[in-house]
């Protein structure tokens, strides 16, 4: 025989069961009331769930103080060590945002420690259920209407910054740059200085006497790519046929590290990128260099040439010589401090085995291999270095 | 009809005993032929199960690789295939079919109905989602990747255009990943379609809407809000197979295309989709909550109505995925504020269940520690999500691994933690057997320590500016010790899930006895024995409030007095 099945049970609502008679059809052997006392270890554990969230919390402080000794660029690129004018009122925001979370999370975080330490089951109960109770409507009410007047501050103060970060007007010798994010490396345009450089891009500082934004255009010649260098701005994203905007105003000089933010293939982790800012002159400086062609050094002829009879000139550019531009622009390689958007640094050691196989720095990107002797690498490479 | 003159149901035993030795091939066609809802709902949760693992296994892959900068564990493609599977199989194949299992398994018992309306088209869904799955998987042998060898999608569960255009993703990868997901997509539409009929026509005597359990109404939520989300996915890959074979230009920037659209439709998707995750999950809280606190649930209108208000905001606010994609600052202050309001509803929920405690007698048992856990969790992913919001802000924490903490906080740490919280209530209705309670402390206490050292700590890699999907980092950036902690962490959730499947195994076999109704709870489908045979209800139940065992159990005070 199967056991009785239950819902054949009529519900007799009008005779009344006696209180502890047991339902015909639970097991006799689980009928006692499940346990109810709880031992040391669980309100031990109630407490360790309670500290570690207290510890938690009191990792946002350390944070913070990071910002205290981060007036400048730094190797990590915290958002919370803004250095520029946009990341400075993203970071007020941000503050702010934190204060009023965290005081909801103390508030109604310590109501749930406190409702499950207090209304834990005691062994000294009985079995009685306690109170039933299936609602309030003003204690309902008044739960809905706090958390609808957080949400008008909230939502008005991020209006404020939203609108004065995206709409700020864009001052009359703001500098242009336009941007182009190619799979994995970073091509800059200075369309009014007449300079086209790659993965490290050079700004002047600005300063309250002197203000002087950089305006980014950005734009994308393959794939959705994302310009973030957290300490000077917020991202923004690099979309093809979608010109996208920003802005930056650092106010400290020195190199900040940023990287694409958006998955962009294969190589979306190597494709970095550093802003250098530069004191005024040495800005001039800068332009004043990058506006040269490229040095034609007649004792690295031999490396030239390779240059010039190789696929090398249809992907590259280098002013007076080749004016390929699916690669980066090498009219002055030479000045920067990284190849290959960062994966590897410019040294004659770095740049031989990049040019032997880009894949060792890269695996899958764009450069192929161009199957060169060791000696025509060498001779190509005193070449390159010469590329001021 | 049920005979209602019969005064004991059980004598209305119509089914012939099984037979006692089954062959292992009648055993396996049983399940295949399958339409019973409950042996479905079985099979749908083994399947996510298994792919829980699968996902899980590469979770794990991805956390050796960036334990140290500059790691070579794995290739730069091999990573990308890894995070691109996690993704897609933890949302497709391990929480959507999970949630849609629990909810062929509850439903129909919860509501007193003996199946759900259309059986058949509940096994040719589930059929068809295991297909999907598996045609997913497949990918790693039959398609090509972008790099000429068979490989997996490596496009991100994201899958943003114009990189999954044929120029930027050759071979097939990206093709198994739109089929699959269009397969195992009409699989999700036919359960929907199947709940929202069970709920809607099946339920049995007195059992109106305002009387369902609240598990059962956030599964006719949820059911709802997939008709509406899985349609813009599924025109999405249409688009994008158009493109890819038929020469189309959707999302062909050359062309004139537009990539933007494509994020558009995706997180018209994407955003509910979180939705279609995290409200059934509401739903097993509302149902564990109570019972282990021995109260009723405070405020059931007001749950009801915060769950379709979450549903019907949460159509608005996708283009907060969106902030750093160029919208205009009245775009972007529109979608703030729609983002925003989702806090209130929720809000409401998470008072709700607080005040259901209050005054209650919590019983620490392992269900409800998973889901203290999870209100405390649940409660910090509210207020990241609420940072999030800002627009501003998040343009800094847009694509940083915040945002994967945020939204693991959900998946995991809301999510996983009651599909736990609900194996442990409802294994002992599904197989008769109770999960031992000792291992599943220890599951609960590992995978609690494991998650808040994995995901508490990427909040703060993210705030020092670590980027999401990139398969190294360089070694000066200050993320190093952070990214050693995360990955131990995951180690550490590993293990635990190791426990729980042991405990699973282990207790199916040597576990206690669990009769009907072992947490003494208020539900239907405690009245039936467990396992519950296959019509359910040997009569049909007739009830008269939203806790039919509690009138039962306590006839001098029952609940329809105050309903
Ligand atoms: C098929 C096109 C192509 C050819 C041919 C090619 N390159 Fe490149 N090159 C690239 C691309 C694309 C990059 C950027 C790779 C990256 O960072 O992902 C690059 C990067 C470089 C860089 C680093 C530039 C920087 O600032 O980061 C150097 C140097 C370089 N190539 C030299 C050469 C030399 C020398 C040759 C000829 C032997 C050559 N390339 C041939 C496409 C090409
Ligand atoms: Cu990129």
């Amino acid at each position: 025989m199967r056991p009785a099945h239950n819902y054949g049970h009529p519900i007799e609502t009008g005779v009344p069961r006696p209180p502890h008679e047991p339902m015909p059809w639970v097991d006799p052997a689980t009928n006692q009331t499940p346990s109810t006392n709880i031992d040391t270890k669980q309100m031990k554990s109630i407490f360790r769930e309670y500290g570690a969230r207290a510890a938690g919390l009191s990792l946002l402080p350390v944070l913070l103080a990071a910002r205290s000794w981060a007036d400048g660029p730094q190797t990590t690129p915290s958002i919370f060590a803004p250095a520029s004018t946009p990341a400075n009122s993203i970071f007020g925001l941000s503050m702010f945002v934190l204060g009023i979370t965290g005081a909801i999370f103390v508030v109604v975080g310590g109501l749930l420690a406190y409702a499950i330490i207090r209304y834990r089951a005691k062994s000294s109960d009985d079995a009685s259920e306690p109170p039933q109770i299936y609602g309030s409507v003003q204690v309902e009410l008044a739960w809905t209407v706090v958390p609808i007047l957080i949400v008008v501050v909230l939502f008005l103060t991020t209006a404020r910054i939203i609108f004065a970060i995206q709409d700020a007007p864009k001052p009359k010798d703001a500098l242009d740059v336009t941007v182009v994010g190619h799979q994995f490396w970073w091509e800059f345009r200075y369309p009014t200085l007449g300079i086209v450089t790659a993965n490290e891009l050079h700004v002047p500082v600005s300063t309250p006497q002197d203000p002087e934004p950089t305006y980014l255009h950005l734009l994308s010649a393959d794939v959705d790519h994302s310009f973030w260098v957290p300490q000077l701005a917020g991202k923004t994203d690099l979309i093809p046929n979608h010109p996208n905007e920003t802005w930056i105003e650092p106010q400290h000089t020195g190199l900040y590290y940023g990287q694409c933010a958006q998955f962009c293939g294969v190589e979306h982790a190597k494709m970095l990128l550093r802003v250098y800012v530069d004191t005024p002159e040495q800005f001039a400086e800068w332009v004043k260099d990058q506006q040269q062609p490229g040095v034609q050094d007649p004792q690295v002829a031999a490396g030239r040439q390779i240059f010039e009879t190789h696929a090398c000139t249809n992907c590259h550019t280098i002013k007076g010589t080749a004016a390929g531009t699916f690669g980066p622009d090498l009219t002055h390689l030479a000045s920067r401090a990284t190849i290959a958007a960062g994966a590897a640094m410019n040294t004659p050691a770095d740049l031989h085995e990049w040019i032997k196989d880009p894949d060792h720095y890269k695996p899958g990107c764009l450069m192929p291999a161009m199957q060169l002797s060791d000696q025509e690498i060498d001779q190509l490479v005193a070449y390159l270095e010469t590329l001021h | 009809m049920a005979d209602q003159t019969l005064p004991i149901g059980g004598s209305l035993d119509i089914t012939p005993e099984r037979s006692e030795r089954q062959t292992l091939l009648e055993w396996l066609q049983a399940w295949v032929v399958t339409v019973d809802h409950k042996r479905l709902g079985i099979l749908y949760v083994v399947y996510s199960i298994f792919f829980l693992l699968v996902a899980g296994a590469e979770a794990l892959c991805i956390r050796i690789q960036l334990m140290i900068p500059n790691n070579h564990f794995v290739s730069p493609e091999t990573y990308n295939e890894l995070f691109t599977m996690h993704g897609t199989t933890m949302v497709f194949l391990v929480g959507m079919p999970i949630l849609f299992g629990f909810g062929n398994y509850l439903v129909p018992l919860m509501i007193g109905a003996r199946d759900m309306a259309f059986p058949r088209l509940n096994a040719f869904s589930f059929w068809l989602t295991a297909f999907g799955g598996l045609l997913l998987y497949y990918s790693f042998i039959g398609g090509f990747g972008l790099y000429g060898m068979g490989a997996a999608p490596d496009v991100g569960w994201f899958a943003y255009a114009p990189l999954t255009t044929k120029p930027f993703s050759v071979g097939h990868a990206t093709d198994y990943w739109a089929l699959a997901l269009i397969v195992s997509g009409f699989g999700t539409l036919g359960t929907a379609i199947n709940i929202i009929a069970t709920t809607l026509s099946m339920r049995c005597k007195g059992m109106t809407l305002l009387r369902m359990p609240l598990f059962v109404w956030l599964m006719l939520v949820v059911s709802a809000l997939t008709l509406i989300t899985i349609t813009p996915l599924t025109a999405a890959q249409v688009m994008l197979l158009i493109d890819r074979y038929l020469g189309g230009h959707f999302f062909d920037a050359q062309a004139g295309g537009s990539a933007i659209i494509w994020i558009h439709f995706f997180w018209i998707f994407g955003h509910p989709e979180v939705y279609v995750l995290v409200l059934p999950v509401f739903g097993v809280a509302s149902e564990i909550i109570p019972v282990f606190s021995r109260k009723a649930i405070f405020g059931y209108p007001a749950m009801v109505a915060a769950s379709a208000g979450i549903a019907f905001v949460s159509l608005g606010v996708w283009a907060h995925h969106m902030f750093t994609v160029g919208m205009t600052s009245v775009g972007n202050t529109f979608f703030v504020l729609s983002t925003m309001l989702v806090g209130i509803p929720t809000g409401i929920k998470i008072f709700n269940w607080l005040a259901t405690i209050w005054g209650g007698k919590v019983q620490f048992r392992v269900p409800m520690m998973f889901c203290v856990a999870f209100l405390f969790q649940f409660l910090i992913a509210g207020l990241t999500g609420i940072m999030l919001s800002v627009a501003p802000w998040d343009w800094q924490l847009h694509n940083s691994y915040f945002v994967i903490a945020h939204f693991h906080y959900v998946l995991v740490g809301a999510i996983i933690f009651n599909i736990f919280a609900a194996i442990y209530y409802w294994f002992p209705k599904v197989t008769g057997k109770m999960l031992s309670e000792t291992l599943g402390k220890w599951h609960f206490w590992l995978f609690f320590i494991g998650f808040h050292m994995t995901f508490d700590t990427m909040h703060f890699v993210g705030l020092l500016g670590m980027p999401r999907s990139i398969y190294t980092y360089e070694a000066n950036r200050g993320w190093n010790h952070l990214n050693m902690i995360v990955s131990i962490g995951a180690f550490i959730q590993g293990i635990a899930v190791l426990v729980f499947a042991f405990n699973m195994m282990h207790s199916l076999r040597k576990g206690k006895e669990a009769g009907n109704d072992p947490w003494d709870a208020w539900t239907l489908e405690w009245s039936t024995p467990s396992p519950p045979p296959e019509y359910n209800f040997a009569t049909d139940p007739e009830v008269y409030s939203r806790r039919p065992l509690w009138d039962i159990k306590h006839p001098d005070d029952p609940d329809w007095k105050y309903e």
